[in-house]
């Protein structure tokens, strides 16, 4: 074998990662081969399960068990020599020379992926002190020094808080020092703003390519957002079931695709940046005034005692209106309220002030903040709910047919052979085979098991799906296919949606009008195309503007809005 | 955080006022008192009973008085003047019976804790990092043994060990001869030489329930991405585990605190007879049977004070641990 070319830190060549479990064997990783630069961004793409977070961290030997690494050479630079790290012993004093010291690591979740009984300054420190012979003052004095690189004020009394006391971005900044302590010549970022909301990711993904920059490194970014790869990528490899498919400069992978699945990779990941096509929307498309079906009049919820500085207003003052066969876009990052807007309207959070006015069916108006409990009962039957986490919203030990079918039980509306035939046609209405039904929720992937949520949603046949974050923790191709599932069901049973996300790209495709929440106000509402294209707030125009364009020919994010937050 | 130490000491008063009120209300519930069991007692050994002795007793006892008396006077006695009663069947004021026991309840509490702690540490973190090993395995399967068998089976088992193959005298803190002898150094050798037969056996159990403990919080914590990020700073192994994922599991060694005297007294009352300990729990014991009852009601509610001191010592070190507690 050749050596790599000059400008090349690290090569990995024909790597192969197993997993020994009890009963087989799983090729996690085959074969992958790819090369980090000097100064460049290598963007290894794939959806969950593809392996690219096995594949990072095998470049640390940090792979847990019963994972190994069984083929294949890793050959880090070291002056003109190359140390094939796969041969390393993982607990030997070379690896840890390696880890920290010339490859950093930053990863996803930066709630859970610093220690939150130590500082942040002790935590960084101590990665300082590893690998320097700095004493305590000076490691402090660098420490501080980085957490000013990374743009953290007052960075010199920042050192002392703990993770806890740091909001998402902040820690994900913290994270980005450490993993810079030792100086290292390769950065590996593994989804470092997956959790972040869309303006900090914007903020956070500029760091690191700014650092990038200043200090030469190679960098290996691992995600699975087309967009966020367009923005920052230099070559890109996109993996899947472990192999990489297709590799290329990212200009080449994005116009000129040859594999289908990165073709299809893009297509739905393009789909999403504009409005379905080929619908009208449904307020336009009647001749005559419409009856809103769901009006809300000045909404509010406060937590904690009214008119105490310690008071948050999670909600303030919500208006609109749902128009039948009308999807509403309620859009906002975390901590805006539209989660808790969503639950409001269901009443599971009871409102502090204003109104929630539902028109039923033979068209008399309910007051639905003044329903005593059962009189609840009954709205809730024609109002129902899609929860966000198709992992934790379906009872494990129920099967698929006592999960979709336990709304009709608890309303004693079927039973029996009727319960069964009634089950298996919402399931059929989801895409779901009937067959499925006496399985365990377990046996199901994501999407699938989105699909049966779904179906019990629909079971007591609602007017109103109040869907929150319904897509979030799906892959971008089963996410359209789960959109245009709703869009589908939603024509043949004229439901209406409200579509809480924080997802601009899946609202603007879902939605026919949009709400733009921002610290409990909904600052901005309008048609979904107009937001989209042509906000008029300050705040809408920072949100839609950072939010990546899955193509590098016009890189969005490199010229965005900043949204500076008036003082309150 | 001075003010929240204040705030907890303000709350132990009226909780122990509660326990106080509780503990004497128990000790009267069943029929009759110390004199109806002393009468019955001497009828039983044929002894003539003076009806009228018996109403001089009564008077000067007070136990005509009704219920809230006699519980006023108590507890003003003690409030006001450190005076718990008077014990009726050793017949001499229950502060100076109670004291010594006490003390060396306190003593073997402490050195259990300890026992406890220095065994189930190591043994629970390598059990957790070298989960289904043989080691873990062995372990566990002693673990189980601690759990399952009963204190007072233990304590016969290594008596007999200790006196058929050691040649030590069992059963108390000191051998005879040094029973009555002032402190010496061969005195504190002697009772070194008879502690760790009940150290091991109260801390058996509390060894085994922590190892599993630890075990599990400890498998929680080891696959934590912080856990990660301190690997992938290139800290050696055995630091990744001791600094990040074995302080934050170690939260309920603190709390084991709170919860081993109060397990000391109650739980191992029957090992306490058998190893023949001059510990709170057999003279309690005695006590209650008797109806011996402010003697029962200060041990009691002093056991409840060192409750709940412990607990605040524990609630308190958990907040230094944790800074998470600290803020909230």
């Amino acid at each position: 074998m050749t050596d790599p070319a000059e400008d090349v830190v690290l090569s990995v060549e024909n790597l192969s990662i197993d997993f020994r479990l009890r009963t087989h064997i799983l090729h996690a990783v085959e074969n992958v081969s790819f090369e980090l630069k000097r100064g460049q961004t290598l963007c290894l793409v794939g959806e969950s399960g593809s392996g690219k977070s096995v594949t990072a961290r095998s470049l640390l030997q940090i792979v847990d068990r019963p994972g190994s690494i069984v083929g294949g050479r890793i050959l880090l630079r070291t002056g003109g020599e190359f140390t094939d790290i796969a041969r390393l012993d993982p607990d030997g004093q070379a690896m840890r020379a390696i880890r920290g010291r010339r490859i950093g690591l930053i990863f996803q979740e930066p709630m859970s992926s610093l220690s939150p009984v130590h500082t942040i300054g002790s935590q960084i420190i101590e990665a300082v002190r590893l690998h320097s012979d700095l004493d305590k003052r000076a490691a402090r004095a660098k420490t501080v020094e980085l957490l000013r690189q990374v743009e953290i004020p007052n960075p010199d009394q920042m050192a002392d808080r703990y993770t806890f006391e740091f909001s998402g971005g902040m820690r994900q900044r913290a994270m980005i020092a450490m993993a810079l302590a030792g100086n290292p010549d390769i950065l590996i970022a593994d989804e470092p703003t997956t959790a972040l909301d869309v303006t900090t990711q914007g903020e956070i993904l500029d760091l690191i390519k700014r650092l990038q920059v200043e200090r030469g490194m190679a960098m290996l970014l691992i995600t699975h957002d087309m967009g966020i790869v367009a923005e920052v990528a230099d070559d890109v490899a996109v993996m899947r079931f472990g192999r990489i498919v297709e590799r290329g400069p990212v200009d080449a992978i994005y116009h000129d695709a040859q594999h289908p699945y990165t073709r299809q990779l893009l297509a739905s990941t393009v789909k999403l940046t504009r409005h379905v096509e080929g619908r009208v929307p449904a307020v336009a498309a009647s001749s005559q005034p419409l009856q809103p079906i769901l009006s809300v009049r000045n909404l509010g919820k406060t937590f904690g005692w009214h008119g105490k500085t310690n008071s948050l207003r999670a909600v303030d003052d919500a208006n609109f209106d749902l128009y039948p066969g009308e999807n509403l876009g309620i859009v906002g990052e975390s901590g805006s309220g539209k989660t808790t807007l969503g639950r409001l309207i269901l009443r599971t959070v009871e409102p502090t002030t204003g109104s929630v006015i539902y028109r039923d069916k033979i068209g008399g108006e309910v007051e639905v903040t003044s329903l005593t409990k059962k009189e609840l009962r009954g709205f809730h039957r024609e109002v129902r709910l899609v929860f966000q986490d198709p992992f934790a919203s379906l009872n494990p030990r129920m099967t698929v047919k006592d999960v979709i079918g336990d709304p009709l039980i608890v309303n004693g509306l079927a039973k029996g052979k009727a319960l069964e035939e009634r089950v298996a046609e919402l399931m059929r209405l989801v895409g779901l085979d009937p067959m499925g039904m006496e399985r365990y929720p377990h046996a199901f992937s994501g999407g699938q098991r989105q699909r049966i949520g779904i179906a019990r949603a629909l079971a007591l046949d609602p007017r109103i799906i109040i869907a929150d974050e319904a897509t979030s923790a799906l892959d971008v191709s089963i996410r359209s296919q789960i959109l245009d599932l709703l869009l589908d069901i939603k024509k043949r049973l004229n439901l209406s949606f409200i579509f809480i996300s924080h997802d601009i790209s899946v609202v603007r495709y879902f939605c026919d009008r949009v709400a733009v929440m921002h610290r409990g106000k909904i600052v901005e509402l309008g048609e979904a195309e107009q937001i989209c294209t042509a906000p008029q707030e300050a705040y809408t125009k920072s949100l839609i503007s950072a939010v990546p364009n899955p193509d590098p020919r016009d890189k969005r994010m490199l010229h965005r809005h900043r949204f500076v937050a008036p003082v309150s | 955080m001075l003010g929240y130490i204040f705030k907890r000491v303000l709350y132990m008063i009226p909780t122990l006022f509660g326990m106080s009120l509780i503990s004497f209300l128990i000790i009267q519930l069943p029929p009759g008192d110390y004199l109806t069991s002393m009468i019955a007692t001497m009828s039983d050994s044929g002894q003539a009973v003076d009806p009228a002795q018996i109403e001089r007793l009564k008077e000067i006892y007070g136990f005509d008085d009704p219920f809230y008396i006699q519980y006023l006077k108590w507890i003003w006695g003690i409030v006001s003047r450190g005076d718990f009663g008077h014990s009726f069947e050793w017949n001499q004021p229950v502060s100076g019976l109670i004291w010594g026991r006490m003390g060396s309840t306190l003593v073997i509490s402490l050195l259990s804790l300890l026992f406890v702690w220095i065994v189930a540490l190591p043994i629970g973190i390598y059990s957790a990092v070298r989960r289904h090993s043989i080691g873990d395995h062995v372990f566990t399967f002693f673990g189980f043994i601690g759990l399952a068998v009963p204190n007072f089976i233990l304590a016969l088992v290594l008596m007999y060990f200790a006196y058929r193959y050691l040649g030590q005298s069992v059963g108390g803190l000191n051998s005879p001869e040094y029973a009555e002898a002032p402190w010496s150094l061969a005195k504190v050798g002697d009772f070194l030489a008879h502690l760790w037969i009940p150290i091991i056996i109260i801390g058996a159990s509390g060894t085994a329930a922590l190892i599993r403990v630890l075990r599990a919080n400890l498998t929680d914590e080891l696959h934590k991405p912080y856990v990660i990020t301190a690997r992938a700073k290139g800290l050696p192994e055995y630091k990744v585990i001791l600094k990040y994922p074995v302080r934050i599991a170690l939260n309920p060694f603190v709390s084991a605190i709170g919860w081993v005297l109060p397990h000391l007294v109650s739980g191992v009352t029957i090992t306490a007879i058998v190893l023949n300990l001059p510990t709170a729990g057999p003279l309690l014991f005695r006590a209650l049977v008797s109806q011996d009852m402010y003697l029962a009601g200060s041990f009691i509610l002093l056991l409840s004070a060192l409750t709940l001191v412990g607990m605040l010592l524990s609630d308190l070190l958990l907040a230094l641990l944790d800074p998470r507690i600290r803020f909230n």
